[in-house]
């Protein structure tokens, strides 16, 4: 789709996404909008001017990282403040992105669990995995080996963990795709284009499951 | 026993525990199960089911953080020390309950769930008549600025000040030396923060509205450790974060959670 022809659907939903096309967290939030099949416009931040840093995006964000996120006169960053938002908000259409039976606290906390591993235990050494092979070198800078053994030290152990949990079922918080599963999608596919795809690859229901993911037509959309 | 994470599996109930109205058992066993009540119960023993169980220990912020949560619900739980010294957290039994090897875990009836922030989500929504508040109410819009703030502590706050907490105690306690460079960057860092903090609560009264929510209360730990350092200084020179900090460390919750540091 066009800049003008995003800019005549937003003015029907009002959703707006501050951020960069690239950006692992703002993916996050990209891949949720397209799952619920929600029009927004993606207002491009130019990182490499250091815009968000910057005022007036500091007021939308004034820890300076992208995304940042508007629907109608609510105003929010985080990006998995961001998608919990849009997943409760729009629950009634496109992929329900919550467990399927959403009152279930006993079920929704599993599902939070997930969130919690994915922010604290996964994405610190994904990302950092990320940056040594993928970002670093856009910036002209160059990979640091030892680094990428330490952190795919640190993620092996944590696909082990995946691994058994997968094994009992499809997905990380149980049966159905959910937020838990999406806020990895960024990440992986960044890290599928790189050595250190291998630990996903060798782990035969890490593998599947990432198979899964990444085949869903939104996750194809952001890369576009 | 295993203990597996799934949802609504019957397992056998957990054994029945007799309460007394003294607040805690006697410390004669070195494993004895810490019982707690947030209440004063009644004088004659009662027969219970201990249905609240916290898998951790009393110094550990992420454990503290959950028992904030309990006292602040006022529940009735049962605190199973870890033997972190030993290892304990690092295999069986322990990782059936947590599989990352990290206290703590939390088992409710059936329930077992690990991460500090999800048990608190899950005590907060679960037991949401009970007790105090601990999530703003009213509509999305209000939900989702908590989420925003609840992310922020997680993201922003916690990955800086842990490490800083780490460099100036813990480490002390582990025959390591704290690395003053480290603590220096850190301290850059975290006052970038804690500007932002400054900011926010000079336009609301806590951090993601006019009320006491999760978003605050998961501060309370890291803080708590990091006000008794120099690092103290950072967060009293800012005199909105400096108030924030002197009204949730003197909640009555907040009290108990510290009163186990003194067993």
């Amino acid at each position: 789709m066009t800049a003008s022809a995003f800019e005549k659907w937003t003015s029907l939903t009002g959703i707006k996404v501050f951020g960069h096309a690239a950006s692992i967290s703002t993916r996050r939030v990209l891949l949720t909008l397209h799952e619920k099949n929600l029009d927004f416009e993606l207002v491009h931040v130019d990182l490499k001017d250091g815009e968000h840093k910057k005022e007036p995006f500091l007021s939308r964000n004034p820890f300076g990282k992208v995304p940042a996120f508007e629907d109608g006169d609510l105003k929010l960053f985080e990006s998995r403040a961001i998608t919990q938002y849009i997943a409760h908000r729009y629950e009634g259409q496109g992929t329900n992105l919550l467990q399927p039976d959403s009152k279930n606290l006993a079920h929704y906390a599993i599902m939070a669990i997930g969130m919690q591993v994915e922010a604290h235990q996964f994405d610190p050494v994904a990302s950092k995995l990320a940056w040594e092979h993928v970002f670093k070198l856009i910036y002209g800078l160059t990979t640091d080996q030892a680094i990428v053994a330490e952190e795919e030290a640190k993620l092996a152990k944590v696909l082990d963990v995946y691994e058994a949990r997968l094994k009992e079922f499809k997905y990380l918080a149980g049966d159905t795709f959910t937020l838990t599963d999406l806020h990895h999608i960024p990440a992986i596919q960044y890290l599928l284009g790189t050595p250190s795809k291998k630990l996903f690859t060798e782990r035969p229901r890490v593998n599947e499951w990432v198979a899964e993911i990444i085949k869903r037509p939104a996750s194809q959309k952001i890369l576009e | 026993m295993m203990r597996t994470i799934l949802q609504g599996r019957l397992l056998p109930p957990p054994p029945i525990n007799l309460r007394h109205s003294s607040l805690l058992s006697s410390p004669s066993h070195s494993h004895s199960n810490l019982k707690f009540t947030s209440k004063s119960s009644p004088s004659t023993p009662t027969l219970t089911m201990a249905s609240i169980k916290v898998h951790g220990v009393p110094m550990s912020t992420a454990t503290m953080r959950v028992l904030a949560a309990l006292y602040e619900k006022e529940l009735d739980f049962e605190l199973i020390p870890v033997d972190m010294r030993a290892g304990a957290h690092k295999q069986e039994p322990f990782l059936s309950l947590n599989p990352f090897g990290q206290i703590p875990a939390l088992q409710d009836g059936d329930l077992t769930l690990f991460e500090s922030r999800a048990i608190t989500e899950y005590i907060a929504d679960e037991y949401s008549e009970k007790g105090e508040k601990l999530l703003c109410p009213g509509c999305n819009k209000v939900k989702a600025l908590t989420k925003v703030w609840l992310q922020v502590e997680g993201q922003q706050f916690d990955p800086i000040a842990s490490k800083i907490a780490f460099e100036r105690i813990f480490k002390g306690m582990f025959g390591m030396t704290t690395d003053p460079a480290a603590v220096q960057e850190l301290e850059g860092k975290l006052v970038r923060v804690l500007d932002i903090y400054e900011a926010r609560l000079s336009k609301s009264e806590f951090l993601a509205c006019d009320c006491f929510t999760l978003a605050d209360l998961h501060h309370l730990p890291v803080i708590h450790y990091l006000m008794g350092t120099d690092s103290k200084t950072l967060f009293e020179s800012r005199p909105k974060v400096s108030e924030w900090i002197k009204k949730i460390t003197a909640r009555p919750a907040w009290a108990k959670v510290l009163e186990l540091h003194k067993q």
